[in-house]
């Protein structure tokens, strides 16, 4: 992958402009943090770029995107059914594959959370939902990481232990973080949206948290 | 005078209905009737289960029939529901859930004769019209969120697999066991055309004045539907399933040759058959509609709204006997009682029944329907104040009904009585083959005089004028903006 180039994007709500247009490249091996203001429109902008890559990204949406009633294992497993035929993946949803099984629960171990197993999402806490969501994305294992707030839900410990995972497993990701430190910490890059626009773009290593607060 | 909307439509539907009585056919024509409904509580008090061993075959042949039919017209039913977005498939389905199932019951007896298979696809034709369409309004409410995330590339069905059908299952699961329960009743009336099920043997009770052991068939049917939730296991539902086609019994082999013959000769119209040209055939479509479609959409219209009407009232006077702001507890168990055998009871049993009793005239459609009807709406009505939390200082008694309970649940209880105002009139045409003059009078007649031409016309009609009701029942419905969940 040779990092991407978005130019003119743009979004709308009720005929009001609420983003854009926008234009910046993300190389590859960049670790960009989206920060600003809630409703700045951080969310709008990680959907634009997945529409634009035409979904070839691990998202980790705001919302989660969970099918409640299905178990842990059938939600993280999801991120794969584009790689095995039909009937696999319909033999799947009855009776899983010992090595799919495998390979789900070490990946469950890592965010540790393994003994969820079998339970269906909807009977979960939101910071369990939130790590389903996250190995779900971890499992789909595309080169680009686009997550939006993924760890709002967790506390500081587990915090640092996904966004190390993250950091690990994807070489290029743009993540929504509202948490100014993290940011510092994970990212490369920050960019800021303020009212729509970019209001900063910098390397990480040129900023401190001073820079950022004003944007909130 | 300010009369809030639904005042208004609830007026005008007691003034027509009213006007309906005026020249409607109500009377109690039997010598004696209060002997005779005296004679079949006493049956009913005394069943005699014994006196014939036709009827655990009956029980089983009804059973079999339900399972089939209902799991081959849940399947069709699913597939529809996939496509339920295109507009002729809409009108397909439409069409055939229009015909009720004992009309295509005798359509299939012409050609199929007495074969399981009449049985079978009179109650799957009309079911996969019915599935079609909960089907794809219980799919079109699943949250789309998680297919939008899929990996591109993935197939149609594992998307539709992992995305739609978990989230809805449980609805799905819930709809179709409920539709089970519709389907024995289905089955149960489709021996009063000659199919091996219950009314056949209650039928044959009857007439014979055995009313013991009709007493006994409504009894074991009423505990077979009540304990349901006991015997429909999931684990056991394959079993029923490989099971129940072989509990059909063999009927009467089918002779291919009639088959051919309905389709080129029979249901062709007569001037045509014969040869007599395009004016003879005007004559001959005038006749049909003035002498028979006529009367008959007429007689069907007016007892569908007074039974539509009486239904209401019903609901309106049952609802507090089982509602948890009145009364003890005996009484809302009587309540319960009561109400689960009106609503059992498949209104053509019913109205069967009342008719032996009292004579014929729309009196005894007029009760049935309102019995069954007001048996459901009641009992959905009634659940629903039992969820209503009233303030500690609120009236009780008839003040508490009429100021606190029906204010807060008229809307919903319209709701329902629109939603089942096309299934009374299919139920009302249907009822004409008791005697009683609606379209379905005229229908049975034309097949008795093997005029099946006249026959599919006026099948034909009937399903026109449900499909004119239902379009109207959803127009008022959306109009009072009034909504509701299906019931059968």
């Amino acid at each position: 992958m040779a990092g991407f180039q978005f130019s003119g994007l743009t979004a709308s709500f009720g005929g009001e402009r609420v983003l854009g247009p926008l234009t910046f490249g993300v190389e590859e091996g960049e670790r960009i943090a989206l920060v600003g203001r809630s409703g700045a429109g951080k969310s709008t902008l990680i959907k634009l770029i997945h529409e634009r890559v035409d979904g070839h990204a691990s998202l980790v949406p705001q919302d989660l995107g969970l099918v409640n009633a299905l178990p842990v294992f059938h939600n993280v497993f999801i991120g794969q059914l584009d790689r095995h035929p039909t009937w696999y993946n319909s033999l799947t949803l009855i009776r899983p594959f010992r090595k799919d099984r495998d390979a789900v629960r070490s990946l469950l171990r890592e965010l540790s959370m393994e003994e969820k197993f079998w339970i269906p999402t909807a009977s979960l806490s939101g910071g369990q939902r939130q790590r389903v969501a996250i190995a779900r994305a971890l499992y789909r294992n595309a080169d680009l990481l686009l997550a939006d707030e993924p760890i709002s839900a967790l506390d500081g410990p587990m915090a640092n232990l996904i966004m190390e995972a993250l950091q690990q497993r994807f070489t290029t990701s743009v993540v929504a973080l509202h948490d100014v430190d993290m940011a510092l910490s994970f990212a490369t890059r920050i960019i800021g949206i303020q009212d729509g626009q970019i209001a900063l773009d910098e390397p990480s290593s040129r900023l401190t948290a001073a820079d950022i607060t004003p944007l909130y | 005078m300010y009369l809030s909307p639904t005042a208004r439509i609830s007026l005008l539907f007691l003034a027509i209905a009213v006007a309906g009585l005026f020249v409607a056919d109500i009377a109690i024509t039997a010598s004696n009737p209060w002997r005779d409904l005296g004679r079949f509580f006493l049956g009913v008090a005394t069943p005699d289960f014994f006196s014939t061993e036709g009827l655990a075959t009956a029980l089983l042949r009804t059973v079999a029939f339900a399972f089939v039919g209902v799991a081959l017209g849940s399947a069709c039913g699913f597939l529809l529901s996939l496509v339920y977005r295109f507009y002729p498939v809409r009108i397909f389905c439409a069409f055939i859930r229009a015909i009720h199932e004992l009309f295509w019951a005798l359509i299939f007896l012409q050609f199929f004769g007495f074969h399981p298979l009449t049985g079978v696809l009179a109650i799957a034709i009309p079911y996969s019209g019915i599935f079609a369409k909960v089907y794809s309004e219980i799919l079109e409410e699943a949250d789309p969120g998680p297919g939008r995330l899929l990996p591109p590339g993935t197939g149609v069905i594992s998307a539709f697999l992992y995305t739609r059908i978990p989230d809805c299952w449980v609805q799905l699961r819930t709809y179709t066991a409920y539709r089970l329960e519709c389907g024995l009743r289905s089955s149960a009336i489709l021996g009063f055309v000659g199919l091996p099920t219950l009314g056949f043997y209650l039928e044959t009770s009857f007439s014979q004045g055995l009313y013991s052991e009709a007493g006994a068939m409504l009894i074991l049917f009423y505990v077979l539907i009540a304990t349901i939730p006991i015997w429909v296991r999931p684990r056991l539902l394959p079993v029923y399933m490989v099971g129940a086609p072989f509990f059909l019994g063999d009927g009467m082999p089918i002779i291919w040759g009639n088959v051919e013959r309905f389709f080129t000769q029979d249901i062709v119209p007569a001037p045509l058959r014969d040869g007599e040209g395009l004016a003879s055939l005007g004559h001959w479509l005038h006749d049909l509609l003035v002498n028979e479609a006529l009367p008959g959409i007429w007689n069907t219209v007016v007892l569908t709204q007074i039974a539509l009407v009486a239904t209401g009232i019903l609901t309106l006077l049952a609802f507090p006997l089982i509602s948890n702001h009145f009364g003890g507890p005996i009484r809302r168990t009587g309540g319960h009682v009561f109400l689960v055998i009106a609503r059992s009871t498949p209104e053509y049993i019913l109205a069967y029944i009342l008719l032996q009793l009292w004579g014929p005239s729309m009196l005894p459609a007029v009760v049935a329907l309102a019995l069954h009807n007001g048996g459901i709406i009641g009992h959905l009505i009634g659940r629903q104040t039992n969820t209503l939390q009233l303030r500690p200082d609120a009236p009780s008694g008839f003040n508490r009904y009429s100021w606190e309970l029906v204010p807060r649940v008229y809307r919903s209880f319209l709701a329902f009585l629109f939603y089942r105002w096309e299934i009374i009139m299919r139920e009302t045409a249907i009822l004409g083959i008791l005697g009683i003059y609606t379209l379905g009078f005229y229908v049975d007649s034309a097949i008795q005089q093997i005029r099946f031409d006249r026959a599919m016309v006026l099948i034909l009609i009937t399903a026109l004028l449900n499909i004119g009701i239902d379009v109207l029942g959803r127009y008022i419905r959306r109009k009072l903006a009034l909504q509701t969940m299906p019931t059968c």
